[in-house]
């Protein structure tokens, strides 16, 4: 399992942002749909070690993360909503900041990365300062960047967030050909729910709890609702619309 | 991890420190410029109303800009730590903060890093200060240049680690203005910087132990010394466990978000 989450909650003082989660996540990929407020950044804050809980377990890839902190670090990746490029440096000088932190050699970096960088149509644009690039440019800089150092698991916090619609669907439809192509486990966090397909596996997380987890067809199909939007409004009754 | 991917880490968070300096151009500009002014403007105009007598290190009278020379010195040390800080609070809040703290490395060793490629840039920049105050006839002798080397890294570590302490206390950057009046001015003034502390113990006593009991005299203290290949004993420690005290409540400011706070 790549993901596994147990008995997990979190509050902000009094306040209970996330209560009880279970779910496990396989290879692939998989969408956390919720609506702004939902606790899906509080829960990658989790999931990436950034804030600890004394309620609950994470495991990823079989470590557990509290415990075994450093083992599993490696083994993950994330692309925060906010973006975390240096503006001033180049993306050359960004992408091997980035792998040092990892431990990775410039040379060995550059080759992990090369291919996708022509994939994702910025290996012209390696001594170009990330200040010049575009939103849809910085955001597939980040993408490169996190596959850079082999991970087994990707999170993704709302990465299209600003984007226009051609940048939002070529990122998308990008990185699930990676979790097809490297069999790699992705948490594709959102509120747009035009950006989950059938196939997905889908975590409903609202105001807090998870209402569904499963491939979206079959949630639908399980809750006789005719497509995601009546499948969400049904195991939510959240008046807020997404 | 083994010693070559924590020596990749180490040279690549030392060279991005030294990225941004270089981007920043008017940065060492602004360093130097604060305190040639101290020495060039302030230090010439005080030299004839105040007299310096024979004192230790200094084996005869010296000028008033040869007094203030390692103050002026600790200064540049002061605001590029500060400087550190206000990096580390921008960092924060563009999120690049967090790619840092995601790396598998130990955090204490991550700041390290930081502190050391910050004590690097101090260096640098207290020797073309060192360089240009020679315009002014302040002379240092020139085995001192090299002794002075492990007095600033140790001062360097001491400020820039109270800089990362002070990042993780500073919300906001536009509340980095506060560090200015509470921590920079106060450390500044309240010293051995600019005047003996025996001359301030004439003037008043209560100031004079604040001056004492700050940490910033005996890092002055101790440059001063060094610059004439003369340990001060007593400044080392107070600044060596200053360093050790404060770099160790950085560290621990920088551990992972618990429940309960938010932030």
């Amino acid at each position: 399992m790549s993901i596994l989450v147990r008995n997990l909650s979190y509050n902000y003082g009094h306040k209970p942002v996330l209560k009880d989660l279970n779910f496990s996540l396989k290879a692939g990929f998989n969408v956390l749909l919720g609506p702004n407020g939902a606790g899906k950044s509080t829960l990658f804050s989790l999931l990436t070690g950034l804030f600890e809980s004394s309620q609950g377990k994470i495991r990823i890839c079989d470590f557990d993360l509290i415990e075994q902190k450093r083992a599993t670090l490696p083994l993950m990746s994330v692309v925060f909503q906010q973006s975390t490029l240096d503006l001033d440096l180049t993306v050359k000088q960004n992408l091997l900041y980035h792998a040092s932190l990892q431990g990775l050699s410039s040379e060995a970096a550059l080759t992990n990365v090369e291919g996708i960088l022509v994939n994702l149509q910025l290996i012209e644009r390696l001594n170009d300062r990330v200040r010049q690039l575009n939103g849809g440019h910085r955001r597939r800089l980040e993408i490169a960047r996190s596959l850079m150092h082999k991970p087994k698991v990707i999170l993704l916090d709302e990465p299209t967030v600003g984007l226009d619609t051609d940048s939002r669907l070529l990122i998308i439809e990008h990185v699930r050909e990676l979790a097809h192509e490297l069999g790699i486990c992705i948490l594709w966090a959102t509120h747009l729910m035009d950006e989950v397909s059938g196939e997905d596996e889908l975590i409903l997380l609202d105001r807090g709890q998870i209402r569904a987890q499963g491939s979206c067809n079959d949630l639908c199909n399980l809750h006789n609702t005719n497509g995601l939007f009546q499948l969400y409004h049904k195991l939510t009754q959240n008046p807020e619309l997404m | 991890m083994n010693i070559q991917q924590y020596s990749y880490c180490f040279f690549g968070v030392v060279k991005r420190e030294f990225l941004r300096f270089l981007q920043q151009r008017t940065r060492l500009l602004s360093a130097l410029i604060r305190p040639l002014l101290w020495l060039l403007v302030f230090a010439a105009g005080f030299r004839a109303a105040l007299g310096v007598s024979i004192m230790e290190p200094y084996g005869t009278y010296i000028t008033y800009q040869q007094y203030i020379t390692p103050g002026l010195c600790c200064m540049i040390v002061l605001f590029n730590g500060m400087q550190s800080s206000l990096s580390m609070v921008y960092d924060r809040e563009m999120g690049s903060m967090k790619l840092l703290l995601m790396s598998p490395f130990p955090r204490p060793f991550l700041l390290m890093c930081k502190l050391i490629a910050t004590a690097i840039l101090s260096l640098i920049q207290v020797y073309i200060f060192l360089l240009v105050a020679q315009i002014v006839d302040v002379e240092t002798p020139l085995l001192g240049y090299l002794a002075a080397v492990p007095a600033i890294f140790l001062i360097a570590f001491f400020l820039g680690a109270l800089g990362l302490l002070l990042s993780n206390l500073i919300k906001q950057l536009e509340n980095f203005a506060g560090v200015m009046n509470f921590v920079i001015f106060p450390m500044f003034f309240l010293s051995s910087a600019l005047y003996p502390l025996w001359k301030m113990k004439e003037a008043s006593l209560w100031l004079y132990w604040l001056c004492d009991y700050n940490p910033f005299s005996y890092c002055v203290e101790l440059l001063r010394f060094a610059l004439y290949q003369q340990l001060n004993l007593e400044a080392f420690i107070v600044v060596s466990v200053s360093t050790i005290f404060v770099s160790i409540l950085a560290m621990f400011s920088f551990a992972p978000k618990r429940e309960s706070q938010r932030g």
